[in-house]
């Protein structure tokens, strides 16, 4: 369903010239949940970011259901490829109402019937139609999250890519919009990528996963050989490691880097 | 756990808001003594305002009031603000989230972090001196280059071993850690914890640890107090958590998605009104 390439993406010129991204390929199958991890600045949001045109400037090759990805995209792709970001509070216009916010992708898609799309979509991401008409400040950040998961679900994508939906939410809140997540891409086939630091909720939504470091993939895995700890490199081994809670002799082996 | 040192009995917070009153943090006691323990909760929970009450760091518009609250004999609810700048920093630190906001922006990081031996009639030499040697006890491994830099210039896990070291350098005895290392990577959370329970082993230095991270609390800490909706529900050894009893502490270990145990759903909190009293 989708292909990438050696994906590249660099940002700035001469000497502070920066490869986020350094040739990265991967495949992700129809119906999949693929993972991505790795630290801040491995360059993982960057990845997801190029793949749904946001960011314009990369070469390489990215294909969904075997049609290339133009720049920039026609419409048409973002009708199949719709995104949801970490930050329910950033990615949601203050002044739009729930309406609004809903109502717009189908009127630039032209899409009719809109009334009985944006209850519906409500229903399904359990919000139901008392929200209708509130602002996102009226809503709890779980609310905002599940409202941002209705926008990109409403166009009816076959993709959805998923910057790190849980990470600015409490545990119990995380529970929620995982599940919802889950529902909804049983209900609908969807083929998704899912951006995470957290090895824990791509261990819990996904089929496999890349590790990346420093802009490549450093080892690509099953999440059966992940639940089991059967990594092979270095890098991801002490990933999982750290990910399990802290341990006094297994951080003595985590050398202090002065990266600055 | 050895001699308490911190003693905080019923502590009340309100917040006075032009709408209502609110009562964010209702009786809360536990002590502390040369140990880590844990506060966790969730956002509301009243768990960083029980941090800021200690040091009677909350907003103005907040009254704190406890039956008991006393650090080495000085009485925190009681003391007047004079009082209170001798124990603040000196006796007891502080180490907030992110370290991008909690440094001054236009001032080199040695020379913050001196800044905590201020009035203390030291030369600049012996000073210097004394902030490169704390700057090494945190492992930063060139503390020289590390003195002239600006805090935006340093990384987020280097920023927070600053913070560290800035409010270790007047030796206190209590340290509170308000989510340390929640904004930091796992491997780089991982070197920051072990500089603080080697602070704590070493020094005999008293941690409270405040998170939202069952896990990481678990593994880090002696004991955890657990925090819903103002007051503590529970409290356990932090090995024992896992066996915890009361059901919001059960809920939320059981919303944990796990990475050797997948499930096709995770359980979701049911919210119980009795839990609000008890």
């Amino acid at each position: 369903m989708i292909e990438v390439a050696d994906l590249r993406v660099s940002f700035g010129r001469g000497a502070s010239l920066v490869h986020a991204v350094d040739g990265v390929s991967f495949g992700v199958r129809e119906g999949e949940t693929f993972g991505l991890v790795g630290e801040s600045g491995c360059g993982k949001s960057t990845v997801l970011r190029a793949l749904c045109g946001l960011n314009p400037e990369w070469s390489g090759g990215i294909s969904f259901g075997g049609v290339a990805l133009a720049r920039p995209p026609d419409r048409g792709f973002f009708r199949r490829v719709q995104m949801v970001f970490q930050d329910p509070f950033g990615s949601l216009h203050p002044r739009h109402t729930v309406n609004t916010t809903l109502g717009e992708p189908l009127a630039i898609h032209g899409i009719g019937d809109r009334d009985r799309r944006i209850v519906e979509v409500l229903e399904q991401v359990g919000l139901g139609p008392a929200f209708r008409y509130r602002y996102p400040h009226q809503l709890s950040g779980g609310q905002r999250q599940r409202l941002a998961i209705a926008r990109a679900l409403i166009l009816e994508p076959r993709v959805l890519l998923l910057d790190e939906p849980t990470s600015a939410l409490d545990v119990s809140v995380q529970a929620e919009i995982l599940n919802l997540l889950t529902d909804m891409r049983r209900a609908r086939g969807l083929t998704c990528i899912l951006v995470s630091h957290d090895l824990a909720v791509v261990a819990h939504m996904c089929d496999r996963l890349a590790v990346m470091m420093q802009g490549r993939i450093v080892e690509e895995l099953d999440v059966a050989a992940l639940a089991a700890g059967r990594t092979v490199t270095d890098y991801a081994t002490g990933l999982l490691a750290a990910s399990r809670g802290y341990d006094r002799q297994l951080a003595a082996r985590f050398v202090v880097e002065d990266g600055a | 756990m050895s001699d308490p040192q911190l003693f905080v009995d019923d502590l009340h917070v309100r917040f006075r808001t032009p709408q209502r009153m609110v009562h964010a943090v209702r009786g809360v006691s536990f002590t502390v003594g040369r140990e880590k323990v844990g506060i966790v909760g969730e956002s509301g929970s009243g768990k960083s305002t029980v941090g800021r009450a200690i040091l009677r760091l909350t907003a103005p518009n907040a009254t704190v009031a406890a039956r008991r609250m006393e650090f080495q004999g000085v009485d925190l609810a009681g003391a007047s603000e004079t009082a209170m700048l001798k124990v603040r920093g000196r006796r007891i630190g502080m180490i907030m989230q992110d370290p991008r906001y909690a440094l001054d922006p236009v001032m080199r990081v040695g020379e913050q972090i001196g800044e905590a031996l201020d009035g203390r009639g030291l030369s600049a030499a012996v000073r210097r001196e004394q902030v490169l040697a704390m700057l090494e006890a945190v492992r930063i491994r060139n503390p020289q280059r590390v003195y002239d830099l600006y805090p935006h210039e340093v990384s987020g896990g280097m920023g927070q071993r600053i913070m560290i070291a800035m409010m270790l350098l007047p030796e206190p005895d209590l340290m509170i850690a308000d989510e340390p290392t929640s904004a930091l990577d796992v491997t780089v959370r991982m070197q920051v914890l072990a500089i603080l329970d080697e602070l704590v082993t070493s020094r005999g230095l008293g941690l409270i640890f405040i998170s939202h991270d069952l896990n990481l609390v678990a593994s880090f800490c002696d004991r955890v107090l657990i925090m819903y909706s103002g007051r503590i529900v529970e409290e356990c050894r932090a090995e024992e958590l896992a066996a915890a009893r009361h059901p919001y502490t059960r809920g939320l270990l059981a919303s944990l998605p796990r990475i050797e145990a997948r499930r096709e759903r995770l359980a979701v909190l049911q919210r119980d009104p009795a839990w609000l009293d008890g």
